[in-house]
């Protein structure tokens, strides 16, 4: 599904990735992990197509096609969502309105039906119980006055609804507390399906318990330097990152992604 | 130059003779009229080396040949005809029209308003309990420092509108006065002088929606007075919705006079013309008054809009609100000069004014001047204006959801004007509104939910 190559990347003329490789195929769920500052959220935005972020080399292949030659839109349309670490608020626009928007945006682009408000209320409802989200919030604007638990919450929403087959979760959960860290996490998981693929960028093992990883990278100054499965996670929340900054041996005790 | 002047003062002068020829109208009027006139002609129309018209250069309006219209002519409207898109649903039943300016008895539909009192302003003068209100007003308003545009209409207006919302009628009604702009035939562009003066008496509560609209897209002038007196207790809504065709010019004053704990809501949108100007001056001279003076100008192209407010608190225990809020694009230009004065003794005064602006393009620009002048020591006042751009990751995060990046702008755009559109207490304004807005760009989109 996706093919990341020798991926060089910038921002403001710093280089933040420094050739990352990874390959991800569909029913996987990665875990992408390291210190602050690691590159880490990058990858993320760079994968979105975040305009600050210059990509300076290798490629990214999704599905066989060049991901970098999209734009944002683009890519959403074709199926890649981030949820963000920061959701931005919209005011004036209802979050219904957005939401339908956003689907219908997508289901043209597929060349399938675009659906009427009563349609799409119907849709959203059952979305909606996915992430335990009240009504109330349909009506409201795009995560303005949110909580930060409510803002993730709505981008799992908006990720149920808008049904994508790469999901990138950037700090998903930071500012969660342990009720609502359960219930986004489940939600991922229900969405989760041997066609998709996920990506959890996290900086704590404590979202990998809920969202089980098949892999786990460690990213550190722009480079992965140790990829693993899942127990890995739990060593890095027992000996911390330091031990692995300056480059130990990348492959050890795990299967590595093909 | 010399002949280009002459053309004007004659085409000018010589609708005044017209008027003047107009049997009936009292003796006080014409001299009114006349005197005018007279200083019309000394002060000519406003310069950009007035400090109130630095920004705003009316010049193509100074040598535009116009016609000005003073009597009521044919036109192809009818109730049935061509007037439908103009009129609000909530107000089918009590719509004032004016063609040209001209107050048009037959094209109104005022069945839906029980005990308003609605008169052609001619009509009204040969009432001697009417005819002293509205003299007073005129002449009030002839005391103070007019300017050229000001001194034309009280010169030139004909066909004007006097309504009165008597002592304690609550109107659940809103009631419109649309403005129709329409092509003469034959003649030079078209000079509009509407005149209306609206009163509120005791306790009387009700909604005025000001719209202006063309036939057809051209070049014209309108140049309107809207007087606004409420007297104790009075509570008005006043919706002023400017929607010029794209080669008008637009000057329009507006003066709301506040009795004892009047409230006088209003909020402007200024949308049309080529060059638009609104002076808008609310007078708080007795106690306990209130007023909210909110706006909205979106411009694009070469768009040129100005809106000049003067929020004069003269008394105790007055409040007021303004938030004004600019969307410009292209090459368009708009200005904001917002006076707040709180004179000696109005103490207790609480004055908030805001105005923002969101420019879309590098090329648009503001002039953005609220002021502040306090001549009390026991009151609270604050103003403020801003000037920014969309946010690109604001943009970045509607995109990232599909959302095409002229869409996720015009999203953003009217989140921005939210604020005032959603405190507009017109169903069908709002949606006009909201459309105008989100299709800005015009890029194919639904999204009522």
């Amino acid at each position: 599904m996706l093919e990341i190559r020798n991926l060089h990347a910038s921002v403001d003329g710093n280089e933040i990735l420094k050739g990352i490789n990874l390959t991800i195929n569909k029913g996987e769920v990665h875990a992408i992990m390291g210190p602050n500052g690691s590159g880490k959220s990058t990858l993320a935005k760079v994968l979105a197509g975040h305009p600050s972020y210059e990509v300076t080399g290798g490629e990214v292949l999704y599905y066989g096609k060049n991901l970098l030659d999209m734009s944002p839109d683009e890519r959403a349309r074709e199926g890649v969502f981030m949820a963000f670490q920061y959701p931005v608020e919209v005011p004036g626009v209802s979050n219904a309105q957005f939401l339908r928007l956003a689907y219908n945006e997508k289901q043209k682009h597929l060349g399938q039906e675009e659906l009427d408000p009563l349609e799409f209320k119907d849709l959203l409802k059952e979305k909606a119980a996915l992430v335990e989200m009240d009504a109330s919030f349909m009506t409201r604007s795009v995560n303005e006055g949110f909580s930060g638990g409510e803002k993730k919450r709505n981008e799992i929403l908006q990720m149920a609804v808008l049904d994508p087959k790469l999901s990138v979760l950037d700090e998903t959960d930071s500012g969660l507390d342990i009720d609502a860290l359960r219930i986004v996490a489940g939600g991922v998981n229900k969405l989760h399906d041997p066609e998709k693929a996920v990506i959890v960028v996290t900086h704590y093992q404590r979202l990998l318990n809920y969202i089980v990883p098949d892999f786990v990278h460690v990213l550190s100054a722009g480079r992965i330097v140790k990829e693993g499965g899942k127990e890995l996670a739990l060593e890095l929340e027992e000996r911390g990152y330091d031990w692995l900054k300056n480059g130990a041996n990348k492959h050890t005790a795990a299967p590595v992604a093909s | 130059m010399v002949t280009e002047l002459a053309n004007e003062k004659s085409a000018y002068s010589s609708a005044l003779r017209d008027l003047m020829k107009v049997s009936g109208e009292p003796s006080w009027l014409r001299e009114l009229r006349g005197s005018s006139f007279d200083q019309f002609e000394r002060v000519g129309f406003p310069g950009v080396e007035q400090e109130e018209w630095k920004y705003t250069n009316v010049a193509l309006i100074k040598r535009t040949n116009f016609t000005p219209v003073v009597n009521s002519n044919g036109t192809a409207l009818s109730k049935r005809n061509g007037l439908a898109p103009f009129i609000y649903d909530e107000t089918r039943d009590s719509t004032f029209v004016f063609v040209n300016g001209i107050f048009r008895d037959d094209l109104s539909s005022c069945n839906g308003l029980s005990g308003v009192v609605a008169l052609d302003l001619n009509d009204a003068l040969q009432i001697s309990e009417y005819e002293r209100v509205i003299r007073a007003s005129l002449e009030r308003n002839a005391d103070g420092d007019n300017n050229g545009f000001e001194l034309l209409n009280t010169a030139l207006f004909a066909g004007g509108l006097f309504v009165k919302i008597p002592r304690g009628v609550n109107l659940s009604t809103p009631i419109q006065l649309q403005f129709v702009s329409e092509p003469v035939k034959g003649e030079s562009p078209a000079a509009a002088f509407p005149r209306v003066l609206i009163v509120g008496e005791e306790n009387s509560a009700a909604t005025i929606i000001e719209s202006y609209r063309a036939t057809a897209e051209g070049v014209y002038l309108t140049n309107a007075i809207v007087d606004i007196v409420l007297d104790e207790g009075a509570r008005f809504q006043h919706y002023k919705v400017q929607r010029e065709s794209a080669g008008a010019s637009h000057i329009a004053t507006t003066r709301a006079d506040l009795g004892p704990k009047a409230s006088y809501d209003t909020t402007t949108i200024n949308f049309g013309a080529a060059l638009s100007r609104h002076d808008i001056h609310v007078t708080m001279d007795h106690e306990g008054a209130s007023c909210s003076v909110d706006g909205l100008y979106m411009v694009e192209g070469s768009q040129h809009t100005d809106t000049h407010s003067v929020i004069d608190h003269r008394q105790p225990h007055c409040t007021s609100r303004q938030l004004y809020k600019g969307i410009l694009d292209g090459k368009s230009r708009a200005v904001f000069n917002g006076k707040v004065f709180v004179r000696h003794g109005a103490q207790q005064t609480d004055a908030q004014q805001t105005n923002k602006n969101l420019l879309l393009s590098s090329e648009a620009q503001i002039d953005t001047k609220p002021q502040l002048e306090i001549y009390a020591d026991d009151v609270k006042c604050t103003h403020g204006a801003a000037v920014g751009q969309l946010e690109p990751d604001e943009l970045f995060y509607l995109e990232s959801r599909g959302i095409n990046p002229a869409l996720a702008k015009n999203m953003l755009t009217y989140g921005f004007a939210g604020e005032v559109i959603e405190k507009i207490q017109i169903e069908s304004i709002r949606r006009e509104l909201d459309e105008a807005v989100l299709n800005r760009l015009h890029s194919d989109l639904t999204i009522d939910v």
